[in-house]
């Protein structure tokens, strides 16, 4: 507890200081990123102080959302559907800084900006979102996602692999490389596989996907694999970590996975590299050696630097996977937290929900939900609580949950740009 | 209307016009992933801005039990006791557009 008091005097301190023009609760509160945490958090606490001088840092003029854009890649949707300005950002009256945050200076609360200018702050809200660990995968150097896109920031990979799919020859092999945990968004490359499959089956039926993974288990596994049997049978073949499934170098220059035990090449081939937090949580001093960030779990407040919070993929929340429904979730605890933090009072203590929607074919939807609190120091699943889909359900359920994804995703893009 | 529902409904009938986002009862603010707080997003969940609370309760309470149907609500209803459904679905009640 004795933390908690330093943080408040802390605050107490800096809103009285350089702050002390403004009205009483008035400050200044910077957000660093501007994907489903940050934009999120930087409307909700403009919305519920309008008050606060809230400035969003990033770089993108339109942001290019991860979820639904293995629809993309497997033709069933548009880039465009994707893609998501900020005007709706500013509307709300969120001042955009359209540059990326070069450097921190935590003690004297700055944030340097890549264009030379310098913001001062109560509050920092760091929500970079993930960067590929381009060290992480022997042979997975930047220019090699040119051969073997990631796909796993969407935006012109998301493109790349699906112009690779269409190009190939009916026949050919499709190789997806998934990573250990942790990673973002848990359930993305099953769900990837399910959709290619279905591009596969329909437009191309002699070829096959092989799923090479570092894991023995994964995300809503035994749903996806009933799935499998029953819409792709014989087409998707998963290796596990225990049968030889993890890869242990690429050579980009013949599309080829090499694995303890063999080599396989690819027509298509898919690296979903290690990642890591966003790099300007490294130079922040907030990230661990793990490469992400440890927070507490009520105002996802850094534990290494106070004054510094860390939402979405860069944390380290617990129960919560990495996830754009998670990372808007936090979004608005966060910004009633930096609210109450900044008018002096304690924020309450949350409870969070997750679910991750994924398609295993257009009309077939499956769930993982879980709802947490914090629970020594930690955001921690409620027993009883959340968990899969039904194992057995009928087609029209399926389909209901498939068209219950698509309002999410339209409900969690209106909320985190307006 | 049954007593459980009071403390909390009185509370939000107490403060016309004060159910603000910054008083929103812990899990409120993760509802509106799914549930649009905005009336323009074309989605199949239903809003819960502006609903009864007393429907908000029942439907969290059945919910839990199994008695109603539910893709994920039966899921998500589970995390929360009766006091925390109750000042949500109050909170709800009290929001307008
Ligand atoms: C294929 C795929 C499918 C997915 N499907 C789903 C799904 O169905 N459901 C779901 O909930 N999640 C899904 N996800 C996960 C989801 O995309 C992420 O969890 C989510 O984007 C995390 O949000 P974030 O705000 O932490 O990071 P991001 O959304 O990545 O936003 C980070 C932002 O920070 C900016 N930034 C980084 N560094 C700086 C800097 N120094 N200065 C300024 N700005 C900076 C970036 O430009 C970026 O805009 C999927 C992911 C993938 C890859
Ligand atoms: C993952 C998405 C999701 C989240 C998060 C979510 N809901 Fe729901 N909600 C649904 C869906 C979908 C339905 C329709 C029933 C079903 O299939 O589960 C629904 C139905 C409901 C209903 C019944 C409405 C009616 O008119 O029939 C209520 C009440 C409700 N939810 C309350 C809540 C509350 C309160 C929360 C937050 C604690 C919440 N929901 C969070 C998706 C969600």
């Amino acid at each position: 507890m004795s933390t908690r008091r330093t943080f408040l005097k802390l605050t107490a301190a800096a809103s009285l200081a350089p702050a002390v023009a403004s009205a009483q609760g008035a400050g200044r509160v910077v957000v660093v990123g501007g994907g489903f945490a940050g934009a999120t958090c930087a409307r909700t606490i403009k919305k519920l102080d309008a008050k606060l001088t809230v400035t969003l840092v990033e770089p993108n003029k339109t942001f290019t959302a991860c979820p639904f854009s293995n629809g993309v890649i497997a033709g069933l949707r548009e880039l465009r559907q994707q893609q998501f300005g900020y005007d709706g950002v500013v509307r709300d009256g969120v001042i955009s800084a359209q540059t990326s945050a070069g450097s921190i200076d935590v003690s004297a609360k700055t944030v340097t900006l890549a264009d030379g200018a310098r913001l001062s702050y109560d509050r920092l809200v760091l929500a970079p979102g993930i960067d590929l660990n381009w060290s992480g995968l022997p042979g997975y150097i930047e220019a090699a996602a040119e051969k073997m896109p990631h796909a796993w920031k969407a935006g012109p990979q998301t493109l790349l692999l699906r112009r690779q799919l269409e190009a190939m020859e009916d026949g050919g092999l499709v190789v997806i490389s998934a990573p250990a945990n942790p990673f973002r968004c848990p359930p993305g490359p099953y769900e990837r596989a399910s959709l290619i499959a279905y591009y596969l089956k329909t437009k191309k039926p002699k070829s096959k996907l092989l799923l090479l993974d570092a894991k023995d288990a994964f995300s809503k596994q035994k749903l996806f694999q009933n799935a499998w049997a029953q819409l792709y049978p014989g087409l998707i073949e998963w290796v596990s970590l225990s049968q030889g499934g993890k890869v242990t170098s690429v050579d980009p220059a013949t599309l080829t996975f090499v694995t303890d035990f063999a080599r396989h090449k690819a027509s298509v081939a898919n690296v979903i590299p290690p990642q890591k937090a966003g790099a300007i949580t490294a130079q922040a001093g907030v990230a661990d050696r793990t490469g992400w960030c440890p927070v507490e779990p009520v105002a996802f407040e850094s534990t290494l630097q106070p004054g510094i919070h860390v939402l979405g993929d860069a944390a380290i929340m617990g129960g919560m996977p990495k996830s754009a429904f998670a990372a808007n979730a936090q979004a608005k605890v966060c910004a009633a937290a930096v609210v109450a933090r900044l008018a002096g009072k304690e924020p309450v203590d949350p409870r969070l929900i997750n679910t991750c929607y994924s398609l295993v074919a257009p009309d077939y939807g499956i769930t993982v939900a879980g709802v947490y609190r914090p629970d020594k120091g930690q955001l921690a699943d409620i027993a009883g609580a959340g968990g899969i889909s039904p194992i057995e359900a009928d087609a029209a359920f399926r389909a209901q949950e498939a068209v219950y994804a698509e309002g999410w995703f339209r409900t969690i893009t209106a909320e985190t740009f307006g | 209307m049954r007593c459980w529902l009071l403390p909390a409904l009185a509370c939000a009938l107490a403060q016309p016009g004060a159910a603000h986002a910054a008083d929103a009862p812990p899990g409120a603010s993760s509802c509106s992933g799914c549930h649009a707080a905005s009336k323009t997003v074309e989605t199949a969940v239903p809003r819960l801005v502006g609903r009864k609370p007393v429907e908000i309760v029942m439907a969290m309470r059945e919910f839990k039990s199994g008695a109603r149907p539910a893709t994920v609500m039966g899921r998500i209803a589970k995390g929360f006791n009766d006091p925390e459904t109750d000042a949500i679905a109050a909170w709800f009640g009290a929001q307008s557009d």
